[in-house]
């Protein structure tokens, strides 16, 4: 096999790894527009980015926490809710990208940014991309607990004690962190996708949070391997097909037939 | 700091969200083992109240003192589960801080719901749901216990029980209790102290003495002697200028 097709895999294991709980959360706390506001704003940071000279993916990773550090903030107000918050931020950060793309003059190759090209993986940004799986991971087993404790129910959590303001602010950039970094794996348009699917697959097969959650991570990778060598063998473009592995594992999860668990109605 | 000092007071607590005053000069204070109701019609700024108390919210002026270390255990109104969260009743309790395996057997047991143990919380009944949510704040082996509309959702033999329950967790726990119901009839028998409040405190007193009370029949109508839980609210009140501490038996002046 080759170089880049090792290259590939690894980092599609690695971002299937994280995807799996955190996309567990996205999917238990109804935020998957979350994703897809995050890599709007990911337009401004590669614009600003190549503009500035400076390393993409770090302009990528600062932009998206800034956002989240923004819905945070504004979330406090408690005034517009969230699902709003999210519409007005997703789409002026977008036109704020394609504004700045325009004034200052960046080439950007749109296609890659929408969506990403996981063969082009180098040796550095593998590394990279493993650094940022250890540190997400151990925080993610470091905070499990209050995670999921302000995941289940804010007021409950709060009143026990848990710094709950804190552990969302986490929450949203661990979130934040993996999008910014999944980006140039999958594109722009296929990341929340990742995170959401799995994790929805995983959902109809567990009957405790942590289950789901490593379970999300094995259909995650599944789908990358089934993702990666389907592109190779009919030349499809890696990101998209990644995805369609992804519900293709989904759609026959749940066409099975579950024998001997009790169904949530 | 003493053991016979209160475990909560407030001092002309005022809660404003937005223009609105939700909760008006209150001042109350709790000891240690008094079970006290918080009755009031709805938007009558109960829960906002209980909200205040939790730190929840952030009261607009007057304070909140806490005795050191106080552990609340918490019973919200409503919980809203996901159904894409996976989890068993067992799992749930289990996210209260050190709470150990066999306590939350017994506690499940205490509240009568030991049958639900393994069930996902999502698959349970309203009323089961209330006894798992009274299981989890006792896991915190509260102080003071805040329930808010405890026996919501029980049928009216659950409700009795459930009062009784909660009883004798005051003599076991030797905590406080605060609730906040809409069921006169029952709060009247398991409570030492009445607080009855649309926005402000209109009364407040020991139940039989409230209950004798021709303001209190006034207040609450034929249906309270009927032990209904329905009451309307439909008197105005004339404010104290200074927003003092309305006397056991006072009401306000009804019109």
């Amino acid at each position: 096999m080759a170089d880049f097709l090792w290259r590939a895999l690894l980092a599609g294991l690695g971002v299937a790894l994280v995807a799996g709980p955190l996309g567990s959360f996205v999917v238990w706390r109804r935020m998957s527009y979350f994703g897809d506001t995050l890599a709007h704003s990911a337009l401004l940071g590669i614009a600003l980015g190549v503009a500035l000279d400076a390393n993409l993916n770090f302009a990528v990773i600062i932009s998206c926490t800034l956002l989240a550090c923004l819905l945070v903030a504004l979330q406090q107000h408690k005034i517009i809710s969230t699902d709003t918050l999210l519409g007005i931020l997703a789409h002026s950060s977008l036109s704020l990208g394609l504004i700045a793309i325009s004034l200052l003059e960046v080439r950007i190759d749109l296609l890659s940014y929408l969506f990403g090209d996981l063969l082009t993986v180098n040796g550095q940004e593998l590394l990279w991309i493993y650094i940022g799986v250890v540190i997400i991971l151990s925080l993610l087993l470091a905070c499990w607990r209050p995670l999921l404790a302000i995941t289940v129910n804010e007021d409950m959590a709060q009143a026990e004690g848990y710094p709950v303001l804190w552990v969302r602010l986490l929450l949203m950039l661990l979130i934040a962190i993996v999008i910014a970094v999944a980006m140039k794996i999958v594109g722009v348009l296929l990341i929340t996708a990742l995170m959401v699917i799995p994790a929805a697959t995983a959902r109809r097969l567990t009957n405790s949070p942590e289950s789901m959650a490593v379970l999300s991570s094995l259909v995650g990778a599944c789908a990358v391997v089934i993702g990666l060598f389907s592109s190779l063998q009919w030349d499809t473009p890696t990101g998209p097909s990644i995805v369609v592995g992804a519900t293709a594992l989904f759609l026959l999860v749940y066409a099975l037939p579950l024998k001997g668990r009790q169904e949530i109605k | 700091m003493n053991t016979t000092d209160p475990i909560l007071r407030l001092e002309n607590l005022c809660v404003a969200i937005g223009n609105k005053t939700i909760i008006d000069e209150i001042n109350l204070t709790l000891d240690r083992g008094e079970i006290v109701s918080l009755i009031g019609p709805n938007g009558a700024g109960k829960t906002t109240l209980v909200r205040a108390i939790l730190g929840l919210i952030k009261p607009s002026s007057g304070h909140i003192k806490k005795r050191a270390e106080l552990r609340i255990g918490y019973m919200p109104q409503r919980l809203h589960l996901e159904k894409t969260i996976p989890l068993t009743v067992q799992r749930f309790l289990k996210m209260t801080k050190n709470s150990c395996q066999d306590e939350i057997t017994a506690v499940l047991k205490k509240v009568g719901a030991g049958h639900t143990a393994k069930r996902p919380m999502q698959g349970v009944s309203g009323g089961e749901l209330q006894r798992i949510l009274l299981a989890r704040a006792l896991l915190r082996k509260p102080h003071l216990l805040v329930l808010d509309e405890p026996a919501q959702g029980v049928d009216i033999n659950g409700q009795a029980e459930l009062y009784r329950l909660i009883s004798t967790l005051r003599d076991e726990l030797n905590c406080a209790i605060l609730m906040v119901s809409h069921d006169l009839h029952l709060v009247m028998s398991s409570t030492d102290r009445v607080i009855c409040m649309n926005h402000h405190i209109c009364c407040s007193g020991h139940p039989e003495d409230v209950s004798n009370d021709p303001a209190y029949q006034e207040l609450f109508g034929a249906e309270a002697a009927e032990g209904l839980a329905l009451y309307s609210h439909h008197h105005n009140h004339s404010h104290d200028p200074e927003g003092n501490v309305i006397h056991s038996k006072e009401t306000c002046s009804h019109g």
